[in-house]
């Protein structure tokens, strides 16, 4: 199969579809004629033109807004939010409108709002352009979210995503834009809720969010080096989550270690071992773990941002501890 | 009122406009003043915020309005909704938290919708629907219609930034969009000149290079006048504009009763009253021939049997189940 970057996946993903379906246009800060911050959307002004790629002011609230009511009226609208991090000045119209809608109207209206967006660290862009704040969004009913962990996946999330009658957010990786995978050239849909076993294991099992899933199979590949065998989960999206693959890996491997990119505390590695003790008690053989950031803001400097987020390194030394650890 | 039927500017709309626009604000009338006696006597559940007094507003407006076009509604909202054409029963059923209502008691008094209509929905967070209206517009032109969309807010709305995005966006897009502003002088407890320096909001409009007039929002008709040309405006693909329309609320920002802190002087509410909006427009229909005060009276009562049979309807639905409390969090 060929292969193709991951942000070149996330443009095709949104050439097909909008080939196959008028009602989708894409909406944001500079994706028409410039094409986006990270070539995201090149090409696609060249293709459908004004009407259906759009560049708005500086606006998130308004123009995510926007889409808020463009889709409650049946269009597909793709909404670009330039960085992760900006979500705090359009997040009303992210969890009191297009999340409720749907539920507070008596079910009468969908939004079939895409909210794409580009998170997570380790490309020094500092304290207020790294971050990945997926558990906060997951916390709402009403979303779903997606992180997609290589360019098939992004391409599969996002045309889930956009096909989706739900208002959909998917946190593209910053890091991962230009790395490389192989990706179909028809169109393909990666169903919303169904996480991924990337490699099977008996010893442990690692439930990884976004980047932090080619770092656990690099892991994974050390740690296979001195004979320990570990399952890697990909999340996939974090809402809905597929409990169901968590657990049945859980209950065979009796080892868990949650790694994500999101500071420890509060971050979705606390619901997910929470599931596993409330589902999987009795099948531990040590308690859950996770990895994540440290409680402190992303920093800027790369020795400061290497210590923060997690790598293969760390996970490998995490997985002997969680070997090491019994039951009592 | 000292004008003649001639000086009037009502006389130059057709009687079945007046008419309409006449029983449109009964209704919104009849509607909210049954809503808080319900509540004063505890029978609705959570907040209540009525649009007694402000009625010209939403019938001026709604009545220049086709059923294709979309508006957005506030969390003083029953007037929006009357105005545009909902079913009063769903909206009670609603308030009773039933599940016949239009929200099928998920949502209530602050979220009532009625798509089929063109009503996006009333909504608790201010301003928060103001740029559903701009996507509802968006959409319009988007598949070649010619429908517009009014947002309507407060004066304290314009004072979030989601007012002032949405306004740029509309304007900057050129959409069909007619903003109307009901300046009723609060935002909730806050005097406008508390809360802005500028005595019209419209100033605002300026700010984005769009149009805008005032009008007396107690004067149904200068209302329907002056939303007439604007929607018009918009229809004609001619871009946004705004519409400031002065009015007052007579009743509290939230229930009926006044709260703690004498926010407004008996003074000012009585003044405010005396310059009742129906009240005038009845004036006005009789000293032009327009109805007899039987005639008017006529519309009262018919409205409070539909009112009564409303309330009926509601009082006679079924709670909803909470075996179905998680339908419709998504769409599957």
């Amino acid at each position: 199969m060929r292969e193709i970057t991951y942000v070149k996946a996330f443009t095709e993903s949104l050439m097909q579809l909008m080939a196959e379906d008028e009602d989708i246009l894409v909406i944001g800060e500079d994706v028409a004629q410039y094409g986006g911050v990270f070539h995201a959307f090149d090409g696609l002004w060249k293709t459908y033109g004004d009407r259906r790629v759009i560049d708005t002011p500086i606006s998130e609230m308004g123009f995510i807004g926007m889409g808020v009511g463009a889709a409650a009226r049946g269009l597909r609208p793709v909404c670009d939010l330039m960085f992760f991090d900006f979500i705090g000045v359009a997040l009303d119209q992210l969890y009191n409108q297009a999340a409720k809608l749907k539920f507070m109207f008596g079910g009468d209206v969908s939004v079939p709002l895409t909210l794409t967006t580009a998170g997570g660290g380790g490309l020094s862009a500092g304290p207020q352009h790294s971050q990945s704040l997926e558990a906060w969004l997951a916390h709402v009913p009403g979303l779903k979210v997606a992180l997609p962990s290589s360019p098939y996946d992004v391409k599969g999330l996002m045309v889930a995503a956009v096909r989706d009658d739900n208002p959909t957010v998917v946190v593209l990786n910053k890091r991962m834009l230009g790395s490389k995978g192989p990706v179909p050239e028809e169109i393909y849909e990666i169903p919303l809720g169904q996480a991924a076993t990337v490699r099977p294991g008996r010893d442990a099992t690692i439930i990884a969010v976004g980047r932090m899933v080619p770092e656990s199979v690099t892991a994974a590949g050390e740690l296979a080096e001195s004979g320990i065998d570990v399952e890697v989960i990909d999340v996939r999206t974090v809402q809905p989550l597929d409990s169901p693959t968590i657990l049945e890996s859980i209950r065979r491997t009796n080892r868990a270690l949650v790694v994500h990119e999101a500071v420890t505390f509060g971050g979705i590695g606390a619901e997910i071992a929470a599931q596993i003790q409330e589902e999987a008690f009795d099948y531990l053989d040590a308690p859950v773990f996770r990895l994540g950031a440290p409680f402190a803001p992303v920093p800027f400097s790369p020795v400061l941002e290497r210590a923060y987020i997690p790598d293969s390194n760390r996970i490998v030394a995490e997985v002997r501890r969680l070997l090491e650890r019994t039951g009592g | 009122m000292t004008e003649s039927a001639e000086q009037d500017p009502m006389s130059a709309l057709p009687p079945d406009v007046i008419h309409d626009l006449h029983r449109r604000m009964v209704r919104i009338r009849l509607f909210e003043e049954t809503a808080g006696k319900l509540m004063e006597a505890g029978r609705l559940p959570g907040f209540l915020h009525l649009y007694v007094g402000q009625e010209a507003v939403a019938a001026g407006v709604m009545a220049t309005l086709r059923a294709d076009d979309v508006i957005t509604s506030t969390h003083r909202g029953h007037g929006h909704a009357v105005a545009k054409g909902a079913d009063l029963r769903y909206m009670y059923a609603e308030l009773f938290g039933k599940q016949t209502g239009y929200c099928k008691g998920r949502g209530g008094s602050m979220h009532i919708n009625d798509l089929s209509i063109g009503m996006l929905g009333a909504n608790g967070i201010v301003g928060g629907g103001i740029p559903h209206a701009v996507g509802a517009a968006l959409a319009s032109v988007y598949r070649g219609q010619d429908s517009v969309a009014v947002p309507f807010f407060g004066d304290g709305a314009t004072n979030i930034g989601v007012f002032h995005e949405s306004a740029n966006l509309a304007a900057v897009m050129h959409l069909p969009v007619v903003f109307v502003c009901e300046n009723n002088g609060y935002a909730e407890f806050t005097p406008q000149d508390r809360h802005m320096l500028i005595k019209d909001v419209a100033d605002r409009a300026a700010a984005y290079g769009m149009p805008s007039d005032i009008v007396d929002g107690m004067d149904v008709i200068a209302v329907y006048l002056a939303a007439q040309r604007l929607v018009a405006r918009a229809r004609a693909g001619e871009g946004p504009s705004m519409l400031e329309a002065k009015t007052y609320r007579f009743y509290d920002h939230q229930g009926v009763k006044g709260l703690r802190i004498p926010y407004r002087t008996q003074e000012e509410i009585d003044s405010w009253k005396q310059r009742d909006a129906i009240t005038a427009l009845e004036q006005r229909m009789i000293s032009a021939g327009l109805a007899t005060a039987q005639d008017c009276e006529k519309v009262w009562s018919d409205t409070g049997e539909e009112i009564a049979a409303a309330i009926q309807f509601a009082e006679d639905s079924p709670d909803p189940d909470p075996a179905h409390l998680l339908d419709n969090v998504y769409t599957v």
